[in-house]
Formats: C-alpha cells, structure tokens, sequence
C-alpha cells in the first residue's frame, strides 16, 4: 500500500486535491442537470406520481405563444446586455486618471453593482411608476402625456433591461480598470513618440492589451443576461400579461410559482435554456482552449 | 415502508388517543400564513382559548409569510409535515387532495353536525364527495366607492350595469378614473370578471367555465368580456392598472382620483388606513347585469387541513372540531374583521361593511370562490392574464379567447 502510494504520489495528488470541489461540483450542478432532463420527459405536479409522457412537453413548448415570447425577450437582453461591455470600457477610460479624488468617484461608479438586484429593480419601479414615478414625470413635463413603462408591452422589456444595465455596467467598469493598471506605460510611451493618438491609440494600443478583460466581460454580461430572472420577478412578475417574460422566468412560473405545478414543462424550459447557454459556454471554453494551446 | 408508517401512525394515535390516561403533554405544531397583524392576532387569540380548554395539549405555531407559505407549503407538506396547516377552499386544494397530501376529515363533519353549521362553505371543501378540511372565514367581494366623489360628479350610487357605465361617462368627464384597479399581481382582474361573467351568465355558467366544461370561444363568454369591454373600450378603467399594485389603486380611490373598486373587504382597513371612514367609504354589491339571474358573490374562504404526514392526527381533528364551533369563529373574525363561516355565529354590528356583507352573503343564491380557487391552477393564471391584457387591449379579444381555449384543452 505504502509502497503503491510512494510510486504513485505525484499522479494520485493532484486528484486527491480535486476530490473535494468535483464531488461538490458533481452533486449540486452535474447531477441536478441530469436530473432535470429525465423530469422534461414527465408530467408532474410535485406532489403525485410522476407519469411518463415522453417529449411532449417538448412538443408542447413549440406551440407555445408565451415560449416564444420569453425567447424573443432572451434575444432582446442578450444584444442590449452587451451595450454594457462598450458602456464599461468608456467610463473606465474616463476614470483612468489621476486628479484628486478619483478613488471617491470610481467607487461612487462603482456603487450600482454594490447594491442587490432586488433594490435596484425596486428603485426602477418606482422611477418608471406611473402618477408620481420620475420617468413618469418627466415624460409628461415634456410630451404631454406620461408613459407607464412597466405596464406597455412595447416598453416593458427594454425598461428592465436599462435597470439591469445599471450595475452591469459598474461591473464591467471595474474588470476593465483593472485591465487598464495593467496596461504597459513604455508601449503607451512608444505609440505616443510614434504619433498614435485618439481612437487610433485605443484601438491598437490600448485595447489588445485589454483582450482578457473584454473576454471576461462578455462572458459574464452573456451568462448576466441569459440568467436574468430577479429583476424581472421583482419589476413586473413577467407582466403585463406575460410580455417581459424571459425563459428563466417562465420557468420559474410554470414549476415553482403560487400557480405553477408544471415541473415535468419547467424542467424542459429549463433545458431549452441549458441548450442556449451552452452554445455561448462552449464557445468560451473553445476559444480560452485554443489561447492556452496556441502559447 | 408506507405500510410500515401507516401502521406506525395508527400505533401513535391509539397512543395519543389514550393520552389523559398518562397524563402526558400532547403536542400540535400549525403552520400557518397568519403574518399581517390582525390574522397573526386572531391566531394567537384561537391557540390561547384552544390551549385553555385542552390543557394537556400544547401548540407550536410556525408562522410564514404569506406570499412566501403560498410556495413553502409545498416544501413543508412532503419534507417536514405538521400536524395543521392553512390553505384555500376550491380547487386551489385540489392539487394537495389529489397528490394525497392533505387527510380526509369527513368525520370531523359528521361528528360535529358541520354540514349542518357550515353548510355554506361545504361544497367548496368537498372533492370526490369527501370533505379535506375545515374553513373558518371567508369575507364578501363587492364594489367599495368613494362618497364624495359621487357627490361631487353629482350622480346617484346606481343599482344597474346601465346606470353603472352611465355613471361612468360623468366621471370620465370630470377627469376621475370610474373603476380603479391595479392588476401587477393580476388577481385583482380575476375580481372584475368574476362579478361580470355571475352577472351576465350566472352561477352555474361560471361555475361550469372555471370548471373546464364551456369553451371560452363560447358566445356566453364573449357576451360578458362586451360587458368588460364597456369599461375598458372608453377608458373607464384607470390607466396602467398593469403596472400598479392593488393598493396603489386603493391610495386613487383614497385621494378622491377614482370613484369605485371591485375588491375584497380585506380592502377596508388599507382605505381607512389612507383617511376613509364610513362616512366616505361606501359599499355596494355588483350591479346586476342580466335581468332576472340569481345573485350569486363571490367569496373566498379560508381552511385549515391536516396534511398526510401529521404526527397527532387525534388531536388535529379535536382542533378542527374547535375551530368551527360557533363561538369560536364569532371571536376569532370578531379580530380578522371577515365573517365567520358557522351559520351560528355573528358579526360586530357595529361595523357596516361586515353587517353588509354577511347581509348580503346570507342572501345571496349561491357563493364562488374566486377564480383562482375555483379554476385550477394552470387555468387560472392564463385566465387572469387574459383579463388584464383584454382590459388594455379590449381589440384583442378573439386572439385572447383563443389562447384561453388552448389552455383549457391542457389544463383539465
């Protein structure tokens, strides 16, 4: 034993170290994914007999208007999510000097991302509420006539998503501050005797030494706003009549909800999602893959 | 196994049940939804005089919040059950009922004559003619108004659907919403077509479509969104009534801003609450609407069952028998500001809205529950949502009705 251990050390170590995080990682996210998948193919209300129904909820899910819906608003605040990242990289830039005080203005940047997302969603409530919100007001003092962006179906997405893009972009502010410390001076210094200036300087300087920070600042914005679910809930319950639903949402709605007992249609919702996000995922990991190999 | 815990069950009731002889300390553990002030206050008012009477039985009260219980039960009913817990008559217990987790508790009724003293609730709390629990309150829905308003637009409280949306034109014209609402949590809609659909069709025609059995393409139903559509297509319904709780309706009706609400009379205390007493708060009940159709109203009540898992199934149903004796309900909704559901009991006469409701209860034909514990749970959703979508957008009602039929084929 003593002697098969001696031999070995060095190759059985590293896995003894891993045991730990893999036997978590396995019994929290792992086998619950496989577990959702085999409850898809159910009908079950979480409390009676599980009754096998095949694909049907995913048949279901095809001619479903409110599937669609969440889809469609997924799409939505995935494209107007990654606003955040160019959003970020310009505050950051602006930020990224040294005159008295810039710490105290870099943390007050960096406020919105400190707060929880349910405050944030309940300060937009009120902002967007009609009668005595401030949007409100405002839209009325100069068309006339105020808009409730909360109960237009038009509206109500794109409301929640500039809430959502408040502390996203205090996020992606921060990755790219710490991007730019670490920007090398002598190359700024060789780009500036060279002429480069403006946007040329950004663009060919300044912004290939920050790729590692815009990669981790579209991967978490991506993963951000395919999960977004809180603020919605807490905005506007996916109303009105369902049409700021997102697929996590829905899910949520259908399986676990004060009207949802659907857990066999939830968990397929959930897999649909787990289809999209894994597209994105495993293009990250594709693409970090191929930058460790090329080096 | 289940054998195996049944028997044990059966084993420690016949324990308990020849408790006195030990003389041992017997205990029942509640969950319960109790959390706003006056509901907690009415349940530790029930324990005490429960406790009083049966003082070898102690009780241990978890109290939820009561959004938060609305998803715990499901939690607590299959993990750590109690021995009672809250819930709702209708068909919001149903899926409880039928994924066998609530007992059947038919002999507390039989024992306790309760179909007798509580006939009126019995047959929201029967399913497959057997009866799962115990209500203990309901309280009347009807339309609240403003007093002053109707003074200052000078028109008369009316007593028809006609005289109703009559009325509504002068308000509009005077720049005050006619009904108000706020349908963020969308069960306030379900009021409003409630109340409009018993009106126009009538007690089993609701009944029947919560139900499942009528088509929601049906021209009875499209009959009563066109009353709907009354209020709606004029705007006679406060605007954005999507994006705004029902309480921030209330503050409208408070302020003078809107004349009328359909709500429930859990409403009272927040209008009171805003400055109204019962000289400018008035309650009426939904005008009728169809000559000649039997008044039915809705109201929803409120139960307590014991789930399959309890511990001291003996002394939950000694608990149940309690709750529904008469005096008990008088006392306890005497502090829940609702009505009782024993016959044998009464109200504060004192208090207009109750003397009005529990007069108008007592005569009407017949009681819904609501429409979200009358349909079932996938129905009621989608229902609701129509409601408040065919509220701003009355145009849309045939794509409405035909997304509402979609899910009646699944739902039922």
């Amino acid at each position: 034993m003593s002697a098969y251990w001696k031999r070995n050390q060095r190759r059985l170590a590293p896995w003894l170290f891993l045991a730990p995080g893999m036997a978590m990682f396995a019994l929290y996210v792992i086998i619950p994914i496989f577990q959702s998948m085999a409850i898809s193919f159910y009908d079950w209300d979480g409390l009676g007999e599980k009754v096998w129904i095949g694909a049907a909820n995913y048949v279901e899910l095809l001619d479903d208007d409110a599937f669609y819906t969440s889809l469609k608003n997924n799409v939505i605040w995935l494209l107007l999510y990654l606003l955040a990242v160019p959003a970020g990289l310009l505050i950051a830039i602006f930020l990224n000097q040294t005159v008295w005080g810039i710490r105290a203005y870099k943390s007050l940047f960096f406020f919105p991302f400190v707060i929880s997302q349910v405050v944030v969603g309940l300060m937009f409530s009120w902002f967007y509420a009609p009668n005595f919100g401030l949007f409100y007001k405002l839209i009325e003092a100069i068309t006339g006539t105020g808009v409730a962006v909360l109960a237009d179906e038009d509206w109500v997405t794109y409301g929640i998503i500039v809430a959502g893009l408040w502390p996203q972009i205090a996020y992606v502010m921060i990755l790219y501050l710490t991007g730019l410390n670490n920007v090398a001076p002598d190359q700024i210094e060789a780009a500036r005797l060279d002429g480069a200036k403006g946007w040329k300087m950004l663009w060919y300087v300044v912004l290939p030494q920050l790729r590692p920070a815009t990669f981790i600042a579209v991967v978490v914005t991506v993963i951000g706003a395919l999960r977004s679910f809180d603020l919605v809930s807490i905005m506007t319950d996916g109303g009105p009549y369902g049409s700021s639903r997102v697929l996590s949402f829905y899910m949520y709605e259908q399986a676990l909800s004060e009207y949802g007992y659907r857990m066999g249609y939830g968990a397929a919702i959930a897999v649909v999602l787990f289809a999209i996000m894994m597209v994105f995922i495993s293009g990250f990991i594709w693409k970090m893959w191929r930058d460790e190999t090329e080096r | 196994m289940v054998q195996m815990k049944r028997g044990a069950l059966v084993l420690l009731a016949g324990l308990l049940m020849s408790g006195s002889a030990f003389a041992e300390q017997r205990s029942l553990v509640l969950n319960t939804d109790a959390s706003d002030p006056a509901p907690k206050a009415a349940f530790d008012q029930l324990i005490a005089a429960f406790e009083a009477e049966n003082p070898d039985i102690k009780v241990t009260v978890n109290m939820f919040d009561h959004e938060g219980y609305k998803t715990a039960i499901r939690n607590f009913l299959t993990a750590d059950s109690p021995d009672l817990a809250n819930w709702y008559a209708g068909n919001r217990m149903a899926p409880f009922v039928n994924g066998g987790q609530f007992q059947d508790v038919s002999d507390v009724w039989e024992a306790n004559g309760l179909s007798d003293s509580l006939a009126s609730a019995k047959a929201s709390m029967t399913i497959d003619g057997k009866q799962w629990g115990v209500p203990y309150t309901y309280y009347q829905w009807g339309i609240y108004y403003n007093k002053d308003v109707y003074k200052a637009a000078g028109v008369e409280v009316p007593t028809t659907w006609d005289q109703f949306i009559a009325n509504c034109a002068v308000f509009k014209a005077a720049g005050v919403d006619c009904l108000t609402t706020g349908t963020k949590a969308l069960w306030p809609a379900a009021g409003i077509f409630d109340y409009i659909d018993l009106r126009t069709n009538g007690y089993e025609f609701h009944m029947d479509l919560t139900a499942g059995k009528i088509a929601w393409t049906d021209d009875r139903v499209k009959a009563a969104f066109a009353e709907l559509g009354k209020l709606a297509a004029p705007g006679y319904i406060t605007a954005n009534h999507a994006a705004i709780d029902w309480q921030d309706a209330a503050a409208l009706l408070v302020q003078g801003k809107a004349a009328n609400y359909v709500m429930g009379n859990f409403a009272v205390a927040t209008f009171k609450e805003g400055g109204m007493t019962n000289d400018t708060l008035g309650f009426m009940p939904f005008p009728e609407i169809t000559p000649g159709i039997p008044r039915a109203e809705d109201a929803p009540t409120d139960t307590i069952h014991i789930p399959a898992g309890a511990r001291n199934v003996a002394d939950a149903k000694l608990f149940l028998a309690f709750l529904a004796r008469a005096d008990v309900q008088t006392q306890m909704n005497g502090t829940l500001g609702q009505l009782p559901t024993n016959k044998g009991s009464t109200v504060d006469a004192t208090d207009p809205f109750l003397s009005a409701g529990f007069e108008m209860l007592s005569s009407s034909y017949a009681l819904a529950q609501f429409f979200d514990r009358d349909a079932p749970a996938e129905m009621a959703k989608a229902g609701m949502e129509g409601f408040q979508e065919f509220m701003v957008n009355p145009d849309r009602l045939d794509a409405i009705l035909a997304r509402l039929e979609k899910v009646r084929a699944k739902a039922y």
